[in-house]
């Protein structure tokens, strides 16, 4: 869906970007990471042409991203950013309506989109529609921000920190609902952090940045189970990099079906994480694994946690 | 929100009586028709005098040349004043910033009485000096709130619009200018203001306005004609500034709580 | 790979030899002027209007090398962008400024007829918007060169001086506005004297008024709403309406207390003007008293509480400093504001430098107008730098 081929950005002598190639699949979720400074924003922006590359080319769905229309390749992509820029002059439903309404949607059919997207999105339309950015919690903004990046259907939603300012329950919940999101969509999705458990946790791909340049490419399995080099195990965090893995699989990846044990079952939908968690904090050795309707599926052992990770 | 359903229709009448104007505009309106009604209390108030009444022109004819005087200078310094304004604010423009800034400020400080003064000079008696006096005094404030005005818009705002694909125009029509909008208002207020009292004064270099009775009656020692010049010219003033207000608060309304 | 359409990104415009562009376009209209507009105008009395002065008369025997100053401003847009250099315009443009005034003086001396006096050198539009821009560039120049407000201010004074030794050499002593000048020396100067001293007044009752309703609108915020709300109507009116509101009430008041009239009171002259004036200042006064005070950090004041300050010593020594910046912001507005209003009120009789503009608008000696309207422009300019001096030195200070 998009890819960069040798591309290269510097700001007077100062080289931000260097000979950056990156691929980027239909449907993932890349998430881009690295310091301040590393060219994780540098190189989202230049997706939309926000930035100007130098040298190399940039092909969006297989054309060069300048063979489009600066204007015209943005309203096919989604646009998310940290400090959210709602209009704040304009009620939610126009704010959500911008990008059709650029692209002269007739007004009923932007209407419905923005019902659809604040169900979405968990606001109730009714009571959401037509207020301003000013009476809602930063949480509700940037819900309001990502339903106006997804308004037109754009084949690819562009994410430049966009949970950074919010508080960490509000975080936590929105990024659930971006993973809710991708899976039901299937959009392709670019997010840029410097929260490595954000990236854990949304990515299917997570690329690692450095000086502008790319020091790993891959799932988050691989880059925690094989750190390319000090840089990148100091980055995810070497001291902990089995408690992340264990956050990126879930209880039933693990269960033992002929399995029991006694006590409060946990969720196969749990991450291993939190199995483990309630392990240490019941000091058992085993608890039993119910699904979502509460049915019990098995048991999971603490031995089973430390086995070895595919 | 729900308090505005639910508030009934006493209420509302209520704050419209309170509402100061409505009641302006009236008393304006009375003091431009009403004033030869007036003529026996000027009689008693000025006994001294033979003509207790301005009557040389109706004072409905100043006050519309007045407002004209006032209306065309203004357009001008709104037109040239929020041009400039965008224009230094682009990247195109942005090296002459601190020109502008420099002029706005300083002629600022230039008195409007003064900015009259040398129009003449340069342009004659009559109105058109003061036309282009009352315009040029005008488009400081004017051009002043804009660049502020402009300045003030959010920049999360301004990369949201670039980034969902506004081009230039677009963003600044429908991002930017309605964001900037109150403050550019409050700038053209000024500068109204300041021009509707530069216009009763251009009366001294031959401009018809409500100034007129003003100027005549000093000269003439006739404090009845200065009375009914400055009541209606502060009146509307008045009106024009409470206009005003409720214009910026009308533009202003997505920031209420 | 050259991207056909344009960008929407910020990149400096791309110069080549030019390289500041706001000269460039200051000297093209100081040309334009130059050309297109008279230097000078001549007329043998002072009720005939004058007819334009040719460069040829002005520049002659070698007085050309006078614009050499000027030549060397054409050059400068394309100039590297260094201090040296912008400091290199700021000081010609001061000698072209200066040499520009000497010229027009110059060529007045010649141009008068030792039989008469009463012909009259005036300046033409070109003098004026050639002095103009040249101050504009070197304001320019001396933004670019990177000084701070205070150093701009105190080099700009500097730089007036050569102006000022061309006025005191008596080389202008022939041109009209100085013959306006000559034959009413003492009328000025009273006048000068008079318009300060109603400004002065005019800040007595101000002070006295305006700062204790500033702080109680600081410590009552409920009482801002309505007081403001009066303060503005006040400022709303138009200046002439309120000198000539006043008269009447005056008058009236004198022909009840005829005692009244012992101290100076009466309908015209300096009493409406320096109430009036009063009325229109407390708005700027009040306003930046109460909102210097209110941006003093909260933190500040809890500080100085927890270290034991009384409130009094807290209002003497942590607030009123604070304050200071703003509230002499509010006073260089009104000040500024009071100079320029009391030219209005010689209109009702309170003399001043207004009443010589008005003399030179009724009888239609425009060199007259120049005589009240120069000295007019100056002492509000002056007012402003001087205050905002005072302010950055004192925000420079607190920094």
């Amino acid at each position: 869906m998009i890819d960069f081929e040798h591309v290269g950005k510097t700001y007077g002598g100062w080289q931000a970007i260097e000979d950056l190639s990156l691929s980027i699949a239909e449907g993932e979720f890349c998430v881009l990471i690295g310091p301040s400074g590393s060219g994780k924003t540098t190189t989202l922006k230049m997706i939309n042409r926000l930035i100007e590359h130098d040298s190399g080319r940039i092909l969006f769905a297989g054309a060069e991203i300048r063979s489009f229309k600066p204007e015209e390749l943005r309203r096919r992509m989604g646009y998310a950013i940290q400090s959210i820029g709602l209009f704040p002059h304009w009620t939610v439903e126009e704010n959500i309506g911008t990008v059709p309404s650029l692209l002269k949607w007739p007004k009923a059919k932007i209407r419905d989109r923005v019902t659809e997207l604040l169900e979405l999105l968990n606001l109730d339309p009714a009571q959401y529609r037509d207020r301003y950015p000013h009476h809602l919690s930063g949480g509700q903004q940037q819900r309001i921000g990502v339903a106006r990046a997804l308004a037109a259907d754009p084949d690819v939603l562009l994410m430049d920190e966009p949970f950074g300012a919010l508080d960490p329950v509000t975080r936590d919940t929105l990024q659930l609902e971006m993973l809710r999101i991708h899976k039901a969509s299937g959009k392709t999705i670019v997010l840029v952090t410097h929260d490595i458990d954000e990236a854990i946790r949304l990515g299917s791909r997570i690329v690692i940045l450095d000086g502008g340049r790319i020091v790993q490419s891959g799932s988050p399995r691989d880059i925690l189970a094989r750190p390319a080099n000090d840089f990148v195990s100091d980055f995810v965090g070497r001291e902990d990099i089995g408690i992340k893995l264990l956050s990126i699989e879930t209880v039933s990846s693990r269960v033992r079906r002929d399995g029991s044990a006694s006590g409060e079952p946990i969720a196969a939908t749990a991450t291993l994480r939190n199995a483990l968690s309630t392990l240490v904090a019941r000091g058992v050795d085993s608890l039993p694994v119910a699904d979502s309707d509460g049915s019990p599926l098995g048991a999971i052992h603490l031995a089973d946690l430390v086995g070895p990770h595919p | 929100m729900s308090e505005i359903a639910a508030s009934p229709h006493r209420p509302a009448l209520e704050s419209w009586l309170r509402d100061p104007l409505p009641w302006a505009f009236l008393l304006l309106l009375a003091l431009v028709f009403g004033m030869p009604a007036l003529k026996p209390v000027f009689a008693f108030l000025f006994p001294g005098q033979e003509r207790p009444l301005y009557e040389q022109d109706s004072f409905w004819s100043l006050t519309l040349a007045h407002l004209w005087l006032v209306g065309v200078s203004s357009s001008i310094s709104v037109i040239i004043g929020v041009a400039a304004g965008i224009f230094v604010t682009r990247p195109a423009g942005r090296e002459f910033r601190p020109l502008i800034e420099t002029i706005v400020a300083t002629g600022q400080t230039f008195p409007p009485v003064a900015v009259l003064a040398v129009a003449v000079p340069l342009l004659g008696f009559g109105p058109a000096p003061a036309l282009i006096a009352l315009a040029l005094y005008g488009l400081l404030p004017v051009t002043e709130a804009t660049v502020a005005g402009l300045e003030s818009v959010p920049e999360a705002a301004c990369e949201a619009a670039r980034g969902l694909g506004f081009g230039h125009l677009g963003r600044l029509l429908r991002v930017e200018l309605p964001l900037a909008a109150p403050v550019v208002i409050a700038g053209i207020r000024t500068s109204v203001i300041i021009n509707i009292g530069t216009a009763a004064i251009a009366s001294t270099v031959g401009a018809k306005t409500l100034g007129l009775p003003i100027i005549i009656g000093l000269s003439g020692f006739n404090t009845a004609y200065v009375l009914q010049g400055a009541l209606i010219v502060g009146t509307l003033a008045v009106v024009i500034d409470l206009a005003f207000e409720r214009l910026g608060g009308f533009i202003s309304r997505w920031k209420r709580g | 790979m050259q991207p056909l359409l344009a960008s929407d990104t910020d990149v400096a415009p791309e110069r080549g030899y030019l390289r500041n562009r706001v000269l460039l376009v200051l000297v093209l209209i100081a040309l334009a002027g130059g050309f297109g507009l008279s230097f000078l105008t001549h007329a043998p009395n002072r009720l005939i209007s004058g007819r334009p002065v040719a460069w040829s008369a002005i520049l002659a025997d070698g007085r050309f090398l006078c614009l050499l100053p000027g030549l060397a401003l054409l050059i400068g847009p394309f100039l590297r962008q260094i201090r040296t250099n912008h400091i290199l315009i700021a000081l010609i443009g001061a000698a072209f400024a200066a040499l520009l005034f000497w010229l027009a003086g110059d060529a007045a001396s010649r141009l008068a007829d030792p039989a008469s006096t009463s012909a009259r050198t005036s300046f033409g539009g070109a003098f004026w918007v050639i002095e103009a821009i040249t101050a504009l560039a070197i304001a320019d120049a001396l933004q670019r060169a990177g000084f701070g407000p205070a150093t701009r201010i105190g080099i700009s004074l500097i730089l007036v001086v050569p102006i000022a030794l061309v006025l005191v050499s008596g080389s202008a002593d022939q041109l009209s506005i100085m013959k306006e000048y000559a034959t009413r020396r003492d009328v000025f100067g009273a006048a000068v004297v008079t318009h300060i001293q109603i400004v002065a007044m005019t800040l007595v009752p101000t002070l006295l008024i305006g700062v204790p309703l500033g702080i109680l609108a600081f410590r009552r915020p409920s009482l801002r709403g309505p007081l403001f709300a009066v303060l503005n109507i006040i400022q709303t009116i138009p200046s002439i309406a309120l000198f000539g509101l006043l008269i009447a009430p005056l008058a009236g008041l004198v022909a009840t207390f005829p005692v009244l009239s012992q101290f100076g009171i009466s309908g015209i002259g300096v009493a409406p003007a320096v109430i009036a004036l009063t009325l229109y200042s407390l708005l700027p006064i009040v306003r930046n008293t109460s909102a210097g005070l209110e941006q003093v950090p909260g933190a500040v004041i809890d500080a100085a509480s927890g270290m034991g300050l009384t409130p009094s010593q807290i209002f003497r020594s942590v607030e009123i400093p604070l304050a200071l910046p703003v509230f002499l912001a509010g006073l260089r507005v009104t000040i500024v504001q009071a100079v320029g209003l009391t030219a209005v009120a010689a209109l009702i009789g309170a003399g001043g430098l207004g009443a010589i503009i008005f003399q030179g608008l009724g009888s239609s000696a425009l060199d007259l107008v120049l005589l009240g309207v120069v000295p007019l422009i100056a002492l509000a300019v002056i007012v402003d730098a001087s205050l905002k001096l005072v302010i950055s030195i004192l925000k420079g200070r607190a920094a």
